[in-house]
């Protein structure tokens, strides 16, 4: 175990087509993670472009045409081409056949595939950007997107439409891993709980991908060959169209935390030193959230001109999907009751998630709240609630979960006081950028503002400056993980002293993970046990 | 592992490495196979949602835009389609017995019968062309429905579209599967892929089976 | 810059006091369950942090009734809110009986509005404080909304069909009209105000600068233009049905449903006749697409609104 182990599966083989044309998950995976850096640092640099502009209130920075091309080039990177594939993509890919101790994905070569397609559906978008980009924000409303917009639209939709079918394959090779590929005694109760996680944020790709698919295809029909689907002079509706929109991708948000909420399970249990409270309730809840997900699209239209009573159901399934959502916090928070707790960078950004997490949370139930909604619908409140949930929540667990794998995904570790700093400034400057925002939205500055009353500047500016601070809290992990790549200590095959079946194998693990294939006969997290005493590696074969 | 598994002509190594056994690589195909169909019921899915929005909004006008569509080609189409599903299942069952020439012969006849559709779709499409019914500038709809008759032929347009695509997919995937049968690598323990491309194809023409009533049929049941 | 900071907007319509006590419980309890998750995890994290001979953590399994107690909780609270959030929607999205109608138009990038009285704006309202004002909307070209703060209103503005919302001003002053739904370049300058007055100063501002035309009449006009009396004659026995009294009533239709004659059936019979044709009519009527303006068709409805009117005044 000690002294540098053997082969692995970054030295296993060298050179660039070792690397395009690898069906190891763990390769694919860092892939992945290259690819959606650059997207997030792609998507954050019309952040800044954006925040740049709303420093002062006269829109004099830059052009509305062009300030309109920002946030819609900004959300349609971070929603479809870093927040959806990062923690699935990066984490979920090396991690899912690990933590079911099997060798591979069940389709590994399908799993290539889906990062080819990936990058052929970024490579539209990027394009759509160098030819003069697009305009109609990253929901794409008709009959705006479909008839009345001058920018680049079929060629983002398609971009989009390509890099959903990544999205498909990718959930679709999970399912089958999770439901078919798992190590023998690992009972659906004795896995991990980002396992439940990544599967139930499966089951929203598998079914709700498809169709924003159609739906983006129908608008790109009916702009590139004047078909007519949306368009009111032809007798359409063009709330049809965010009803299908909205069908996908208000899932899609659970797309982005569950995955979060999956490795903030993992990352309370290894830094608390004991079992998650209340395993089941957490592992359903994911579950519930999935399924509940796809039921609560309308609340996207409470002001759209929907029924009544439309309203009030979706207001009402609104109100239940929250609940789930609450058990999660709770659990976590009682696994910190009696554990044995460190702060290392990792569990600096789960507990800066449980936080941020449950501000989003709860600034939710203002939205559900059908009277209240009616005058935050649409402003920037809305806005300060999903990145409160997206960049809060999501990020800062991608950015955990990073730190936490990282030594298991290089055999080195980051250096801890810098990343320590990092989380701090990340959480201190997100809180800062987003806070000021939901008074903005109360005080009733909508969305997609190019220029606002001088009254809203202030607010504005403590959100610009925020978010250079979140800048740097972002650029310096980057700076370091890159370090600590060569310079970086030893890793071990264990340094967190975790449970999970990932840290039983050698870091970087083999290419095959596993020498023998492992046998579990005890549940998740014993962290009152021995590992040996959860897995046993003794007969070579299955059964 | 199990080397229960006899060697193939040319040393063709049934069991992918990340599987166990054959057996758990055949149920995890099967599975991922019909997750898949799944997703494809989803994706049909949005259109079947806009097209049952817009008929209930508009049933006059859906029901004069369906009287000219012709029901003829659409019902040769539909057996067409039918004979092609029986066809498919011959040839899995000739893969799954190992009998790989009656494999071929039913796999060539499928394609023979998917390119007979495709070609009654084309000749379907060009008419439509001729007599302006394809949305856009050059639209012609004589009556009141104009408008809506737009959204009818859009929407006829993207799901038989879109369906054809399918089917050209299918087409695809049988001269695939005929390679792989004069190869002679169908045998009782291996014949999962020529399964389930029969699953796809049936479930491509059960997306028709559907698409025929609901687009051709409408104007003749009110 | 720093000495304006505004935190909170002003309350200047009936409903907006509603709203805000709403918002203002949220806030409460945001800040009890948010300070209660921040308290228990500052707690937790110094007092079990990890120490020499405190390695591993204590494992308890769930307890039932905890989690029993934090799921009926929530839910409970959440159902609190769903009924006190449904009341208010309930009454915003009701205008009350005799408000005053106006007509909304929103296109690329700006608001036309018309009174009952006949008086047109652009990007100005004038509406008296203490009286509902029902707006009727629709959009020339893509999806507006219609947003006022200090009102605590928001309503879509969507192309092919009318949306309505309501207010009651109880301030007098100028409010904010700001589109809140993108709808292009200028989606940030399509800005409106609400000029609420007593109810002296609105009538005296309906009388200057009046045209003398009121909605319904310039309605009646347009009626008498395209030609549409010649076929929906008061009295019986012509070729389309008589628009008298029709306003609001049930109609049977000719393939046995029914419609409400409300604004959408209006203008949906004028755009699209032979979608819903009336029962013992013939599909004759052709479409007057392209013929009249959204704003001619609810001006033709203002005039159809009054014919129920009339009727009714004779009635009495």
């Amino acid at each position: 175990m000690n002294g540098a182990p053997q082969v692995h599966y970054l030295n296993v083989d060298y050179g660039i087509r070792s690397w395009l044309f690898t069906t190891d998950h763990k390769r694919i995976a860092w892939l992945y993670l290259l690819s959606v850096t650059l997207f997030f640092f792609f998507g954050g640099f019309f952040a800044t472009l954006i925040r740049l502009e709303l420093m002062t209130p006269q829109g004099d920075l830059v052009q509305a045409e062009t300030y309109n091309k920002f946030f819609t080039m900004h959300g349609v990177t971070m929603v479809f081409f870093f927040l959806i594939p990062s923690i699935p993509a990066v984490l979920g890919n090396f991690l899912v056949p690990m933590m079911v101790g099997a060798r591979d994905l069940a389709f590994p070569r399908l799993n290539l595939a889906s990062w080819y397609i990936f990058i052929l559906g970024g490579l539209f978008t990027l394009a759509s950007a160098a030819a003069g980009g697009v305009d109609t924000g990253w929901t794409f409303y008709t009959p705006y997107s479909s008839i009345y917009s001058n920018s680049h639209v079929a060629l983002t939709v398609v971009g989009v439409f390509v890099t959903g079918f990544s999205s498909i394959l990718t959930g679709l090779n999970f399912v089958v891993t999770i439901h078919k590929m798992r190590a023998p005694g690992l009972t659906w109760f004795r896995l991990p709980l980002f396992i439940w996680a990544i599967y139930a944020t499966s089951i929203i790709f598998i079914l709700g991908t498809p169709v924003i698919a159609i739906t983006l295809l129908l608008v790109g029909l009916e702009r590139v060959f004047n078909l007519g689907f949306f368009d009111p002079a032809r007798g359409g509706d063009p709330v049809l169209f965010q009803h299908l929109f909205w069908f996908y991708s208000h899932p899609a948000v659970y797309i982005m935390v569950l995955p979060a909420m999956g490795v903030e399970s993992e990352l309370v249990t290894a830094f608390a030193r004991r079992r998650v409270f209340g395993y089941s309730f957490v592992a359903f809840s994911s579950l519930a959230i999935a399924v509940i997900g796809f039921l609560v699209w309308g609340h996207h239209m409470f002001v759209a001109g929907q029924s009544v009573h439309a309203g009030l159901i979706f207001s009402l399934l609104s109100f239940l999907v929250a609940i789930p959502s609450a058990i999660k916090v709770f659990n976590w928070t009682a696994t910190l009751h009696r554990g044995s707790i460190s702060y290392d960078a990792p569990m600096l950004y789960a507990l800066g998630f449980i936080g941020l997490f449950t501000i989003g949370g709860l600034t939710g139930l203002f939205l559900a709240s059908i009277g209240v909604d009616v005058h935050v619908h649409d402003t920037y409140f809305v806005i300060a609630h999903f990145h409160y949930i997206m960049v809060g929540g999501s990020v800062m667990a991608y950015l955990g979960g990073i730190h936490f794998w990282w030594p298991k995904m290089t055999g080195r570790t980051y250096p801890e006081p810098v990343a320590r700093v990092a989380a701090l400034i990340v959480f201190l400057g997100f809180n800062l950028t987003f806070f000021p925002q939901f008074v903005l939205g109360y005080l009733g500055m909508p969305r997609r503002y190019h220029a606002y009353p001088p009254e809203f500047q202030a607010l504005n500016v403590m959100s610009s400056a925020g978010a250079s601070i979140l800048a740097v809290g972002y650029v310096l992990p980057l700076i370091y993980l890159i370090w600590s790549l060569r310079y970086g200590r030893v890793a071990g095959r264990n340094p967190w002293g975790a449970r999970g079946l990932e840290w039983q194998t050698p870091s970087p693990p083999p290419t095959h993970n596993f020498d023998v294939t492992p046998r579990v006969v005890a549940e998740a997290y014993a962290y009152d046990k021995e590992p040996e005493e959860t897995y046993e590696f003794g007969s070579p074969s299955r059964a | 592992m199990n080397s229960a598994v006899p060697a193939a002509p040319d040393a063709f190594e049934v069991r992918a490495h990340q599987f166990e056994d054959v057996e758990q690589q055949h149920h995890a195909s099967w599975l991922g196979m019909w997750v898949f169909l799944a997703t494809e019921v989803m994706f049909f899915g949005g259109m079947f949602a806009a097209y049952a929005f817009y008929r209930v909004g508009f049933p006059n006008a859906f029901a004069a835009a369906s009287n000219r569509l012709d029901v003829t080609l659409g019902a040769i189409n539909t057996a067409v389609l039918i004979s092609s599903s029986f066809t498919m299942a011959l040839a899995v069952h000739g893969g799954e017995t190992g009998r790989n020439k009656a494999a071929i012969r039913y796999l060539l006849l499928t394609m023979l019968l998917g390119a007979v559709f495709l070609g009654v779709k084309f000749y379907e499409y060009h008419e439509k062309f001729v007599e302006h019914l394809v949305p856009g500038p050059a639209f012609r709809f004589e009556g009141p429905h104009a408008h809506p008759a737009e959204i009818f032929f859009s929407l006829y347009f993207a799901m038989t579209g879109l369906h054809a695509l399918h089917m050209i997919i299918g087409i695809g995937l049988l001269t695939w599967m005929a390679l792989k049968a004069r190869r002679k690598r169908f045998s009782p323990i291996y014949y999962t892929p020529i399964e389930l491309t029969g699953l796809y194809w049936h479930f491509v023409d059960l997306i028709w089976i559907f698409l025929f009533p609901l687009l051709y049929l409408v104007g003749r049941h009110l | 810059m720093w000495q304006n900071l505004p935190l909170f907007p002003q309350q200047a319509s009936t409903m907006a006091p509603r709203v805000d006590a709403l918002f203002f419980f949220l806030i409460a309890l945001s800040l009890f369950f948010g300070l209660l998750i921040a308290f228990l995890i500052v707690y937790f994290a110094v007092k079990y942090r990890r120490r020499p001979g405190y390695e591993r953590g204590v494992s308890i399994d769930a307890s039932i009734a905890l989690e029993i107690f934090w799921t009926a909780v929530p839910f409970g609270i959440t159902m609190v809110l769903f009924f006190w959030g449904a009341s208010i929607f309930l009454d915003q999205t009701q205008p009350p009986v005799g408000a005053i109608d106006i007509a909304v138009v929103g296109r690329q990038w700006m608001w036309k509005l018309q009174h009952p009285e006949g008086q047109r704006e652009i990007d100005e309202l004038h509406v008296p404080v203490g009286r509902p004002v029902k707006l009727t909307m629709t959009s020339e070209d893509v999806i507006h909304s219609f947003f006022v703060p200090e009102f605590r209103m928001k309503m879509d503005v969507v192309p092919g069909r009318y949306t309505t919302a309501w207010f009651e001003a109880t301030k007098e002053g100028e409010y904010p009209i700001r589109c809140s739904q993108y709808c292009g370049a200028q989606h940030s300058g399509m800005l409106g105000r609400v000029i609420a007055m007593t109810p002296a100063d609105y009538q005296q501002w309906l009388g200057g600068g009046a045209t003398g035309v009121s909605a319904a009449q310039a309605g009646q006009n347009l009626f008498q233009r395209l030609g549409c009396a010649t076929c929906h004659k008061s009295e019986g026995g012509s070729q389309g049905p008589s628009l008298a009294g029709l306003f609001g009533k049930t109609v049977k239709l000719q393939d046995g449903k029914s419609a409400v004659a409300d604004e959408g059936y209006i203008r949906e019979s004028i755009l699209d006749p032979q979608a819903k044709i009336v029962a013992g009519f013939q599909p004759v009527m052709p479409t007057f697409k392209g013929l009249v303006s959204e704003e001619g068709i609810l001006q033709l409805i203002a005039y159809i609104k009054s014919l129920s009117q009339q009727e009714r005044t004779a009635a009495k």
